[in-house]
């Protein structure tokens, strides 16, 4: 019963989370943390930042935070629960409009939002671009990887980028034991 | 359900397999490590298989941004849509999210210990550096998609970076001034445009 009530206050917790958060997963965290650590005794503060943080060395979305913290609190029901709501309301709206999308193809709409939009979405990725280099502190060390990566990638477009991830640890796991970075 | 999709769409799609979709965001979703999940579906979708064309794709990164949700699932709803309908939708987001949980469930157990590993903190910092590198190639190709038809996008283009990129100021206002009118601007005239400048 008392499993059923938690599993509950996690999809009420999340759901609306899911819709809020726009342009990124940015937005989720200070609510969930509120949701989660302050208004219920469900996780320790340090034990947030945990979590956050190892997220990072996860791969997939990084608001699967959600998730952890509901495997934490009601274990693989409680984790799927927390992916459920966490995904499918902007999944649904995201199908809706998806779909108009590919219904109106040709349409003069479509075609107007279509050569509109990647104007849009240039200028928006190029913006999270400098966004993740000045987060990431704005290193010479990141900013030469990135551009490397880059530059490889545009050189040879069908390469698999995970040699190229593979690669940017090894120069920084060198530069660390080579005592460039304090 | 295909059927009707063979219909409306003015060209003919090659069939491609629920299976085929679901096994291709799931290694998406297993290699994505760094963040860089955007890329990660041009390279597999358009670069590698050529299931979409990047004029296609482009917007939808645009779309899914916008959009209520995060960014990495709105495009894999969006491109499991355009393969597939509801069907793909589907395949593509329980592709893309298996992997991310089982994985993230047997993090929970030895998360403790993994964030005390140094090299471990340094090599992801390197694996995200070079996945900021894959969204700057990622970035590229749109830049290059938006340059060659005329002044305008070019304009809106780099207004929207400074804007955002530069100045810090909110998505959704920029967004929602910058949309109405580029749209407009792009409205086509005749049903076969021919824009050249």
């Amino acid at each position: 019963m008392r499993d059923e009530n938690v599993l509950l206050t996690l999809a009420i917790i999340l759901a609306p989370l899911s819709i809020a958060s726009i342009g990124g997963a940015m937005g989720i965290y200070a609510p969930l943390q509120h949701e989660t650590v302050v208004a219920r005794p469900w996780i320790t503060p340090q034990d947030f930042l945990d979590l956050f943080a190892v997220c990072r060395f996860l791969p997939g979305p990084s608001s699967i935070i959600g998730a952890m913290i509901g495997y934490k609190v009601a274990g693989l029901l409680g984790a799927v629960v927390a992916m459920l709501a966490l995904y499918v309301p902007s999944s649904a709206l995201c199908y809706a409009m998806s779909r108009a999308w590919t219904e109106g193809a040709g349409k003069p709409w479509q075609v107007a939002m279509k050569r509109g939009l990647t104007p849009i979405a240039a200028g928006l990725i190029m913006s999270g671009v400098l966004a993740l280099f000045q987060l990431s502190g704005g290193k010479l060390l990141t900013g030469a990887v990135m551009i490397g990566a880059a530059g490889i990638l545009v050189w040879k477009s069908k390469l698999h980028p995970f040699p190229l991830l593979i690669a940017g640890a090894a120069v920084f796991e060198t530069a660390w034991l080579l005592g460039w970075m304090e | 359900m295909s059927e009707t999709q063979a219909e409306t769409g003015s060209e003919i799609k090659p069939f491609i397999s629920l299976f085929a979709i679901y096994r291709v965001f799931f290694w998406i979703g297993v290699f994505s490590f760094g963040g860089g999940l955007v890329p990660w579906m041009q390279r597999e979708i358009v670069t590698a298989r050529g299931w979409m064309k990047n004029e296609d794709f482009v917007p939808g990164i645009a779309l899914a941004q916008v959009l209520p949700g995060v960014n990495s699932t709105n495009l894999a709803v969006f491109i499991g849509q355009h393969l597939r309908g509801l069907a793909g939708v589907i395949a593509a987001l329980g592709g893309m999210l298996t992997g991310p949980f089982i994985i993230m469930i047997a993090a929970t157990a030895v998360y403790h210990q993994i964030l005390d590993i140094k090299p471990l903190q340094i090599a992801m910092t390197g694996v995200a550096a070079a996945a900021i590198g894959m969204i700057l190639r990622t970035g590229l190709s749109a830049v290059q998609l938006s340059i060659t038809s005329g002044i305008v996008p070019i304009v809106i283009m780099l207004a929207t970076f400074v804007m955002i990129g530069v100045m810090k100021w909110p998505l959704l206002w920029v967004v929602a001034i910058m949309t109405p009118l580029s749209i407009a601007v792009a409205w086509p005239r005749k049903p076969k445009a021919s824009g050249d400048a």
